[in-house]
């Protein structure tokens, strides 16, 4: 039996209120932060799914997303390094399409069943923005969804599915294009959506002999509140008992992630005996039939979609989401550009800045970061054990709120922060509320961007207060 | 182990105007400065036996100050070690000429800033591994400065308008000092209001807590005691009593029990020069000080670590004024980093240069009128990885 072992989710701590986009409209949608992008929230998400695993046990990390920050470059390879992953593991990323995340899915299904994976870690990840004003931007939203899909301790099987190829021009976005183009809605709703997904799940249906009310919940994706809807009557559910909620209200489409992200939020419901429908869109359909078993209560602890949906803060106004997401540049501060950093340096030191590692000397046993040759208390060398700190709670010692540094959350919050079991570090703070900055608070650490120079993301791990279960 | 004690003397000393000198170049500044210090002493360059030039943005090689001043094919050394380069500079002259290898030695400073681009120091400078941009944050000095005061006033509570007040009277201070320093980049008088209500610029410090960024130079010709009584017919020659240098591992960043409310750098460098000149109480000892006061926090965690007041009780001097130039140990006579300004490779030669000019009674407008033992004290780095260095100098005569 193949199927999902762990589930987690991440969804930013920050929602832009959409009547600020277009006055009238009612609901939010989730906005990474400005130094977040579709890679530090997959990273996100799978630090939620990997709570109490150890993740010397994953053999594979498939990422799947319509906004890889790189056009070349693999993002797995970078999602692998800040989990702390093994690096002899299978990775691949899955893109150019919205349902990448369900394709993803079903690779790393395959990739178990047929014995050369155990655990895949399956992380979909969006960052969804479309042009100003237009109805993309305003149903969009950014999130991330991820699963360990494994053969052993399975929660969630995936009894079977059923897949469909079509070749339409819908929804696209050329390889210079700044935003994602659509085709007249009619056509697109018609044609496209309701037809392929309609078709899927009835090919599905067909091969596991099953009817509507054979199903508990139907999870599908949808383009808007009112086609979600249009989809559920035409499927033949009830839209009271058997739909998940589309999550339109809260935090609107994250495209690749979105029915993924809603999966996990069926999940955190369900109960020993459930068959879900898992239906995605985009270039197709990918229909999946998941049957949830007791193993399913062994799983929690992480703030999942219940959480990250709860805890939140919101965007100022829509000028401040405009200028984190790049569209509206500002002068950050009156001073000349920096250069990019060194590829052969960052790719060094990659275990102190991306895994995030310290040390702890094995003679006097002084936490210590950045790793160092010499234990700075005792000075015996070359003898430490690796310490993974991404993991690690952590306290605020002092602080300091600088106007001048020149980001774009100024004040720019920096932090000597002190980690639960030894250790320091010097670092920004992110996703922090000004007025509950004080020493003592309790941290948690968050992969992040720092900047972007010469085509060069520079990733690095940040703090910020703990998110708290809502 | 002989110490430096009275074996070497400052003959002469020169310093520009520091500021905003759009019109002036490195050149410009090294000529000024040198000559300064040379007619001073008097005596001509071709008499330079060394020469260390100290800078940290400014050029490379000790071939800078030899094509400024056009030395003739003498040794000439770069020294960097932060913001304590240029006291650096002049402690290697001073063993020099200590060891017997020279008899006339320049030292010299200087800092061209203002080309930059920068309002503040270009902090993708410095890099260790020789690349040009940080992969990690650089945290401007501001907010490295701010780490400590929010954990002074959280350590000894002080709320945040009691902090101020005690910052702001340091400021206040300086600013005065300033006004009565011609050749200082600041010479205005503020109240403690204003600094108080300045714009914050990394919290809890404002604008007035803040030193300038400047450009200048200043240089000090260092010989042997007999050298120099024989150069100054008034014997005002200054003798180097004590030297003090110390470079933390960065222990304060790497271990979490450091405080940031006090740099252990400056403990020790103060032992090591209090040792040399034979000072066992500096509040009494010392007649007035020169301190690196990047930030007003700084000079109040200062005057703990040099044993100027009690640990945690900076604040009470500096409500009885012991600090001002009417108190009983006046700090930054002539307006420190925060008025004179502060080229970074320059400053700690123009510290030595305000206590041989008090020294010497020659300090004009702010002359003190007991001045016999003075101090200087010159600070790199950030809170947990300093390099910290201090010079006592005492008069001749």
């Amino acid at each position: 039996m193949a199927g999902i072992t762990s589930y987690g989710a991440y969804v930013p701590l920050w929602r832009l209120k959409r009547d600020e986009i277009r006055p009238g409209l009612a609901g939010e949608r989730a906005v990474a932060n400005f130094d977040e992008d579709s890679i530090t929230l997959a990273v996100a998400a799978a630090t939620d799914c990997l709570r109490g695993i150890d993740r010397g046990t994953i053999d594979g990390l498939f990422f799947a997303s319509t906004t890889s920050p790189y056009r070349e470059k693999q993002a797995a390879s970078i999602v692998v390094a800040a989990c702390d992953l093994r690096h002899d593991v299978i990775t691949a990323d899955f893109t150019n399409s919205l349902r990448a995340g369900t394709a993803a899915l079903r690779a790393a299904l395959d990739a178990v069943k047929a014995g050369s994976a155990k655990r895949v870690l399956v992380v979909a990840a969006d960052c969804r923005t479309g042009m100003p004003g237009s109805d993309l931007e305003a149903n969009g939203g950014d999130g991330a969804a991820a699963f360990i899909v494994g053969d052993t301790q399975v929660a969630v099987s995936i009894d079977d599915y059923y897949c469909v190829s079509s070749e339409m021009l819908d929804v696209w976005r050329a390889d210079d294009d700044p935003y994602t183009r659509t085709w007249e809605d009619r056509f697109v709703v018609t044609q496209g959506y309701l037809k392929l997904v309609q078709e899927a799940v009835g090919g599905l249906s067909k091969k596991a002999e099953l009817e509507p009310k054979d199903i508990t919940k139907a999870v599908f994706y949808a383009p808007d509140a009112r086609r979600h809807q249009e989809m559920a009557r035409g499927l033949g559910f009830d839209p009271k008992t058997q739909v998940q909620d589309s999550l339109f209200e809260p935090m609107g489409n994250t495209g690749a992630a979105f029915c993924l992200m809603m999966a996990v939020a069926a999940l955190e419901e369900a109960k020993a005996g459930d068959t879900i429908l898992l239906a995605s869109y985009g270039d197709g359909s990918d229909a999946f039939i998941l049957r949830v078993n007791e193993e399913i209560g062994r799983i929690g602890g992480n703030l999942g979609m219940k959480g990250h949906l709860a805890s939140k803060l919101p965007v100022p106004d829509y000028h401040t989401y405009l200028r984190w997401r790049g569209i509206l540049t500002t002068e950050a501060v009156r001073r000349p550009m920096t250069e990019p950093p060194s590829p052969a340096a960052m790719w060094r030191e990659q275990d102190r800045n991306i895994h995030l590692l310290g040390v702890k000397c094995q003679v006097c046993g002084t936490t210590q970061y950045p790793p160092q040759r010499l234990c700075t208390r005792c000075r015996t060398q070359d003898r430490f054990d690796t310490v993974r700190l991404s993991d690690k709670k952590a306290e605020l010692f002092t602080y300091s709120k600088d106007a001048l540094a020149g980001t774009m959350d100024n004040p720019l919050v920096i932090a000597v922060i002190n980690f639960e079991g030894g250790g320091r570090m010097i670092t920004m703070m992110t996703d922090r509320d000004l007025d509950e900055v004080s020493i003592g608070m309790p941290l948690e650490m968050s992969f992040r961007k720092l900047g972007t120079q010469g085509g060069i993301h520079n990733y690095y791990w940040k703090c910020k207060p703990v998110r708290n279960r809502g | 182990m002989r110490g430096i004690k009275d074996r070497v003397a400052i003959a002469g000393m020169g310093c520009t105007k520091f500021g905003e000198l759009w019109d002036k170049s490195e050149e410009d500044l090294m000529v000024e400065a040198c000559h300064e210090a040379l007619a001073d002493a008097g005596l001509e360059s071709k008499d330079i036996q060394a020469a260390w030039y100290g800078t940290n943005y400014t050029g490379f090689t000790g071939q800078m100050l030899a094509h400024a001043l056009k030395l003739d094919y003498i040794p000439v050394t770069h020294v960097e070690n932060a913001c304590a380069t240029a006291t650096d500079a002049f402690r290697n002259a001073a063993y020099a000429v200590a060891a017997g290898i020279y008899d006339i030695v320049l030292a010299c400073g200087v800092e061209k800033l203002k080309d930059t681009g920068y309002t503040g120091l270009d902090m993708t400078r410095f890099l260790p591994d020789g690349s040009k941009v940080a992969m990690t944050p650089r945290v401007p000095p501001p907010s490295q400065f701010a780490l400590s005061a929010v954990r002074y006033f959280h350590t000894y509570g002080l709320s945040y308008d009691e902090g101020k007040r005690v910052l702001a009277k340091i400021a206040v201070k300086n600013h005065h000092n300033g006004t009565l320093s011609p050749k200082a980049h600041f010479r205005r008088e503020i109240t403690e209001e204003q600094a108080i209500n300045a714009p914050i610029l990394a919290y809890p410090l404002g604008l007035f807590d803040c030193c300038g960024v400047s450009d200048g130079s200043a240089a000090a010709i260092i010989t042997t005691p007999e050298i120099a009584a024989g150069l100054r017919k008034d014997k005002d020659h200054v003798l180097v009593k004590g030297l003090g240098l110390t470079v933390g591992s960065r222990q304060g960043t790497l271990q979490d029990d450091y405080d940031f409310v006090h740099f252990e750098e400056n403990v020790t460098a103060a032992r090591i020069a209090y040792e040399d000149a034979g000072i066992t109480n500096p509040r009494e000892e010392i007649d007035l000080a020169s301190v690196h006061d990047c930030f007003s926090i700084t000079e109040l965690i200062i005057y703990e670590d040099l044993g100027f007041s009690p640990r945690g009780r900076g604040r009470e001097d500096v409500e009885a004024g012991t600090f001002e130039l009417t108190g009983k140990l006046p700090v930054n006579t002539d307006g420190g980093l925060k008025c004179f300004g502060h080229p970074v490779g320059a400053s700690g030669l123009r510290m030595i240069y305000e206590v041989y000019k008090q020294l010497q009674g020659k300090a004009e407008g702010r002359q003190l009128s007991k001045a016999d033992i003075g101090l200087t004290h010159n600070l790199g780095g950030v809170p947990g990885s300093f390099s910290s260095a201090v010079t006592i100098l005492g008069r001749a005569a």
